[in-house]
């Protein structure tokens, strides 16, 4: 049976994790690579890395980390952060990124999901969704929150499923940062109105919140940062105590 | 030993290179029939949509080479699809190396099928020291039917064939260079037939 998946995202600024880690076994707690090293070992099934740095170099920064990851790490990773084009996308699956997640640029242009499925296969092509609830209407927001839109999530995300997403990573803005759980009803609606997976992410802060993702949200794979940055969480406890939940996990 | 991971425009090679290096595994990339034909042992990758990753097989001749290949060769993800009979995508002609069909995940799954996977009833040498039930990565919207020369199955939607082998022909449907220490392993094995 497949397993739900567990996705430990790690902010690159040049190339360097951005939120301050807690590891005392690692030598740089800067270093992406070798933070990715460990979360592989102690079981996270995916890695995602955002790139958040905004510098004439990041292109080539990115391709180095992408190169230095997909030596070192025998695990599937996704890279997302700014991605506009076909020539990012393929530069980054060529440095051997297994998918790229398109956010923004797919809101400003949506037939580059089109054009990116069609090229690399939609396997490759997780499109990022972040939303906020207006007035009691889930819309889809740019930058990080930020900026609002018009969008509907329910709708876009019908629209990137038909345009040729592989997968869609919806963050909900009302719960990222607040520890208190995923936005389950909102995931539950996406798992019904489309057919490819889903990967929750915002506002895990315990164990429950994942089962709760998985059962009541029926996601596909759950995201957090900084409670396993911070070791509030360690993947292998989380992860055995799903699995004696009735969780189907990969241990 | 010489190692060729066939490079014809389709897949995600760098990631099957750097888990041979782990390996100590140098492999080289090739499109040339006369370079693929001298290695010891060659692995097929592929990644995207059939008919397309077919056409440029055949416009590499190697459409023809594969099937007469004499040693261990291992084809990976679409790789694997296109060394059988037929594939529903693109309704594409394989390589008829193995002889079941390619078909599409029905709507009562989600499809791609993305994510970690047991293999049962494991098969053979491949499969040395890797556990039956053991986690393997996979994404893909099509898969093998069951068949006589299926040496792993897995079950999504249905129960399919996720390795074949026939002679010196092998084949899986995941990646092992994505999955952990069980796809290092398998890919030890193979690098040992």
């Amino acid at each position: 049976m497949l397993t739900k998946r567990i996705i430990p995202c790690l902010d690159i600024k040049n190339g360097r994790t951005v939120k301050g880690v807690n590891f005392v076994n690692l030598r740089d707690a800067g270093n992406p690579v070798e933070l990715a090293k460990i979360y592989a070992n102690q079981g996270a099934d995916e890695l995602v890395f955002l790139d958040i740095s905004a510098t004439e170099e990041r292109r080539k920064t990115l391709q180095k980390l992408v190169l230095d990851v997909a030596a070192q790490v025998d695990i599937p990773f996704t890279v997302g952060g700014g991605i506009a084009s076909i020539a990012d996308v393929d530069r980054l699956l060529q440095a051997g990124a297994d998918k790229v997640s398109i956010n923004s640029a797919a809101v400003n242009r949506p037939e580059l999901i089109n054009e990116l499925s069609s090229k690399f296969g939609n396997q490759c092509i997780v499109v990022a969704i972040d939303a906020k609830q207006v007035e009691g209407e889930w819309l889809v927001h740019l930058v990080g929150g930020k900026v609002p839109t018009k969008i509907k999530l329910f709708d876009w995300a019908k629209e990137v499923e038909k345009r040729g997403a592989g997968e869609i990573l919806f963050t909900s803005m009302d719960n990222d940062g607040t520890k208190d759980g995923f936005a389950n009803e909102a995931l539950k609606k996406l798992s019904k109105i489309v057919n490819i997976p889903i990967i929750a992410s915002g506002g895990a802060g315990n164990i429950t919140h994942f089962k709760d993702a998985f059962i009541k949200g029926n996601a596909d794979a759950a995201l957090a940062a900084s409670i396993f940055h911070f070791k509030e969480i360690g993947i292998p406890e989380l992860k055995m105590s799903l699995k004696q939940q009735g969780i189907n996990v990969r241990i | 030993m010489k190692t060729i991971i066939i490079n014809y425009g389709a897949g995600n090679i760098q990631s099957i290179k750097f888990a041979l290096q782990r390996l100590g595994v140098e492999a080289i990339l090739s499109n040339k029939a006369a370079e693929i034909k001298c290695a010891d042992n060659i692995i097929f990758p592929g990644v995207g949509e059939a008919s397309s990753a077919m056409r440029m097989l055949k416009e590499n001749g190697l459409d023809t080479i594969i099937p007469t290949l004499q040693q261990p060769v291992l084809g990976i993800c679409l790789g694997m699809q296109l060394m059988c009979n037929a594939s529903e995508e693109g309704n594409t002609q394989g390589l008829g190396i193995f002889d079941t069909e390619v078909v599409r995940f029905s709507q009562h799954v989600k499809v791609p099928q993305i994510g970690w996977n047991t293999i049962k009833n494991v098969k053979g040498t491949l499969f040395d020291g890797i556990r039956e039930n053991e986690y393997m990565y996979l994404v893909h919207s099509f898969y093998a039917k069951k068949c006589s020369e299926m040496i792993a199955e897995t079950e999504y939607d249905i129960p399919y064939a996720s390795a074949l082998q026939k002679n010196n022909f092998y084949g899986v449907q995941f990646h092992p260079e994505k999955s952990s220490k069980a796809g290092s392993k398998l890919l030890e094995n193979f690098l040992k037939l």
